[in-house]
């Protein structure tokens, strides 16, 4: 393959590129062909033979009793919630699940392990050599199939009748998009959906601990019940009658009401929307939308457990580490006539993850 | 038969006789049988690999069947009554209640939940494990580049088909995942927010994602994932297996044992062996408990919400990736999420995908290969692929760095930064390590070949000097090392019309000489016959 070779001639002028694709080909050393078949102790030790097919047929045999053990712990061994097996190092676990798990591994566990050994010990283990056939068809082969294929262009009259050509072309272009087309059903467009949460003026405040198992009661939050360094996770009313619709609206409105001293809050607009200290910020996370959770009372700070997202509370929802590129908005609050925390109005901007359309 | 001639007529005696003959007299498989019983394998651990992928595909797909059976697909709002009672009376989907029944009510339905679970852990772990091994032996070269991207299809559709099915129980875990999804879809340019419509069927999470996952996790990607796999398998067949080099084992040949009875044993039995196992794992290891979790609110989470191990890498980059956005004419662009999401993803898969095509470029090879490469003989290669693995692992290791801080009393700011400079400085680390331990292991093979191997006997010359008696190989061991190539690379002539003009193709020319002088520049030269019978007749050691 060595020396000089010229490649991808264009017209009269070309780069030779030497050594192009050059490597040391052959071997120093000779190949001895295939060493000599090494006979295993079952090969030539009838009895060593014997005791294999005694081993072999003992792990069928195992197979089919664990078989059985398993159509047993079926039956007899009650479910997973009533009994528990401790067992070291993995853990505690049902004892039905246990059971049925250890019978069904071991019955094919030794299945197999009863086939490979038969083929380890006793079939035969003398390597043969099998001739690779050649992947690329003959010259002959590919002018005859080249000839079929032309002929069968010709006959087509695919050549000739550029007309059809085309229009069939541009016809199998365009039909395929009814496929797309169809599929416009799927969801309704998104007009200005990802822009609205439930909050509006007056909007009561209700703490997520109060609201009661069938998702339809719940209690406001007074400001005196809010302790200086508590985090309350809160919903607007409309969730206590969303029905169906209740998830999509949490994902949307939800939040979270702190009580700061008001020294400690950096920004006379976080004050100014909060009350007597307490403020409300979006609970959705502004980098791809998880609830923010974990509190750091002393900071202030608040981390997304999903990406680490670490938001200033004191200082406008700031972003002070993480991925999240804007600040958690803060939703204003005051209270109402029964001495409920509402919204002052709804958040001044979209909440949760960015979008295109956000600008 | 019925047309031969009397005296060649064979005549079945046995019933299995009997039904061969019925079926070849329909299907004439007697061709196909004489060709394939006793085709040859050859035998190395490392061949088992694709086997364990293939078998928890079986395992998931018989496991998956049974809990399609008691799963309901839907979103629909029911109150708990199940047996597992701190759930009793909450308000959940159909989707995660009957996944609570599967677990707790349907005898036997946790343990094939589990054995599906650790099945699908198992097929994406032997996927990669199984693609790592064709990159570094150069099982893609040629004839096998197209089986390369089947197989590379079937990573991407497992890892797809794994995200879909993490998803279906609804539980606060799954909810979480597909959230942080619909997250980085809105970030998606222009179509977006719009794509997150239509997928979830409104605004999240809206009733729909849970059914339409599940079509997608049983019919839709399985069934491709089926036919893929049908393809890579017959081509595999065709093409027949690579070998290593030995004695006796050429371009031409392949050696190993026969289909029957060996393979058929032995890949039978390792089938029911990995099955075994991944059901002794689905009885004795939990594996996603999900009654611990809950069901899915939007507003709860759990500290140290980790996804499944093939997620780690993505999501461990969508952590690193600095808090870059921008905005401009209205409109968001979420370079936090995208690269992470979409760039950085896009590059690698890519550049795995092509490396074959890559690589046959820069060699300018055009020649079969069915004798695998020892990953020392193709250091640069290896080193790519090592410097792969670390950029791969960086990210997935800080897909846990909350864990890690928890765990290691670590700051996860500190772990971050860590990443944002390892992510870039370690792939470079690894590659140029990789290259000087191939270039060692290639010396030491040099060295093996010409001073024979150390006897561990140590003999006193009559000067009194002590040395170690080397023993030198066997031939065949001689040829098994000194039987791969060394490439060379490419120099150019500069050539020119009778104006001046340079060669129209000179600029790809050189770009192919220099990514070959990176390729081969440096490398260990075979030892030759003369050096070695020099090395003999010296009498050194």
């Amino acid at each position: 393959m060595s020396g000089e070779m010229t490649h991808e001639e264009h017209g009269a002028v070309a780069v030779e590129e030497h050594g192009h694709g050059a490597v040391v080909e052959g071997t120093p050393f000779a190949d001895p062909g295939l060493p000599e078949h090494r006979p295993r102790l079952t090969d030539i030790d009838e009895k060593a033979a014997k005791r294999s097919e005694r081993i072999v047929a003992a792990l069928f045999l195992l197979s089919a009793v664990a078989t059985i053990a398993f159509m047993v712990c079926y039956t007899e061994v009650p479910n997973n919630t009533s009994t528990i097996v401790n067992f070291f190092p993995l853990g505690a676990m049902g004892a039905s699940n246990f059971a049925l798990g250890l019978t069904l591994g071991v019955a094919l566990f030794a299945m197999g392990a009863g086939a490979i050994y038969w083929a380890r010990t006793l079939m035969t283990d003398v390597e043969l050599p099998q001739q690779r056939h050649e992947l690329e068809s003959t010259t002959q082969d590919k002018s005859e199939a080249a000839a079929e294929f032309q002929q069968g262009l010709a006959d087509s009259g695919w050549k000739q009748r550029p007309l059809i050509r085309r229009t069939l072309i541009g016809a199998m272009a365009v039909l395929p998009l009814p496929a797309l087309w169809i599929l416009r059903d799927l969801g309704p467009l998104p007009g200005t959906t990802q822009r609205q949460t439930a909050w509006t003026t007056g909007e009561l405040i209700i703490n997520d601990n109060s609201i009661s198992l069938d998702g339809t009661q719940g209690k406001g939050v007074r400001p005196e019940d809010v302790q200086v360094g508590t985090l309350i996770s809160a919903s607007p009313a409309a969730v206590l009658t969303a029905g169906d619709t209740t998830n999509d609206m949490m994902s949307m409105s939800a939040i979270l009401l702190v009580r700061m001293n008001t020294a400690d809050i950096k920004s006379q607009q976080e004050i100014d929307w909060g009350y007597q200290g307490i403020v409300a910020f979006s609970k959705i996370c502004t980098h791809v939308g998880c609830p923010v959770q974990l509190y750091e009372q002393q900071t202030h700070h608040m981390l997304c457990p999903c990406h680490q997202s670490t938001f200033d509370l004191s200082d406008d929802g700031r972003v002070v580490f993480g991925p999240a590129a804007r600040s958690l908005p803060q939703l204003p609050i005051t209270v109402n006539a029964d001495g409920y925390l509402v919204a002052k109005s709804g958040f001044d901007q979209p909440v949760g993850p960015s979008f295109w359309e956000r600008g | 038969m019925s047309t031969h001639t009397a005296d060649e007529e064979i005549v079945p005696t046995t019933l299995g006789g009997k039904a061969a003959d019925y079926l070849d007299q329909r299907l004439g498989i007697a061709g196909a049988a004489k060709k394939n019983l006793r085709k040859i394998f050859p035998d190395h651990w490392s061949f088992m690999l694709g086997e364990i992928c293939l078998y928890s595909f079986i395992v998931l797909l018989l496991s998956g069947i049974f809990l399609t059976l008691f799963f309901t697909p839907s979103m629909g709002d029911v109150t708990y009554n199940g047996s597992y009672t701190p759930l009793d009376g909450i308000r959940m989907s159909e989707a995660y209640a009957s996944t609570l029944n599967i677990s707790f009510d349907v005898r036997g339905g946790l343990l094939m939940r589990q054995i599906h679970h650790w099945a699908a852990l198992i097929f994406v772990m032997a996927i990669l494990v199984h693609m790592l091994r064709i990159f570094f032996t150069g099982a893609f070269r040629k004839p096998r580049e197209l089986n390369w991207l089947i197989g590379f299809t079937l990573f991407v559709l497992a890892l797809a088909e794994g995200f879909c099915g993490y998803s279906l129980p609804d539980d606060l875990l799954s909810g979480t995942g597909l959230r942080i999804l619909q997250g980085m879809l809105l970030a998606i340019p222009i179509v977006g927010t719009y794509i997150s419509y239509f997928l979830f069927g409104g605004t999240f999470p809206g009733d729909d994602i849970v059914p339409r996952l599940f079509t997608v996790h049983i019919l839709l990607v399985p069934g491709l994932i089926l036919g893929l796999i049908t393809a890579h398998l017959i081509l595999v067949f065709y093409q027949k297996h690579t070998q290593w080099a030995g004695p006796g084992r050429t371009e031409q040949n392949v050696v190993g044992l026969p289909l029957m009875p060996v393979y058929m044993a032995k890949a039978g039995g390792f089938f029911f062996v990995v099955f075994g196992f991944i059901a002794l794992l689905g009885g004795l290891v939990t594996i996603n408990p999900i009654w611990l979790y809950g069901p899915y609110v939007p507003t709860q989470i759990t500290a140290g919400s980790q996804p499944d191990f093939y997620i780690g890498f993505f999501e461990g980059a969508l952590r690193m990736m600095p808090n870059v956005e921008w905005n401009f004419w209205g409109h968001t662009l979420s370079l936090n999420i995208l690269v992470p999401f979409a760039i950085v993803p896009a590059v690698l898969f890519t550049g795995l995908a092509l490396y074959p095509f890559l690589e046959a470029w820069i060699t300018g090879d055009k020649r079969e290969h069915h004798i695998l490469d020892r990953p020392r003989n193709m250091p640069t290669r290896t080193a790519i692929g090592v410097g792969g693995i670390t950029f791969y692992g960086v990210g997935w290791l800080n897909g846990g760095n909350d864990l890690i801080a928890t765990h290691f009393n670590l700051s996860v700011e500190a772990i971050t930064w860590f990443a944002r400079v390892a992510i870039f400085v370690a792939p470079v680390f690894a590659f140029w390590l990789t290259r000087r331990i191939c270039f060692g292991l290639q010396r030491r093979d040099r060295d093996k070949v010409l001073h024979g191997r150390e006897s561990g006997i140590i003999t006193r010359s009559p000067e009194g000097q002590f040395s170690e008696i080397h023993t030198p190989l066997s031939q065949g061991e001689l040829h098994t090392l000194t039987s791969h190539e060394v490439h060379r690379p490419l120099t150019l002539t500069e050539v020119t019309d009778a104006n001046g003009v340079p060669a129209p193709n000179l600029r790809r020319a050189k770009l192919r000489a220099k990514a070959t002088r990176w390729y081969f520049g440096e490398r260990v030269e075979k030892p030759t016959e003369e050096e070695y019978h020099e090395a003999i007749t010296s009498g050194h050691h």
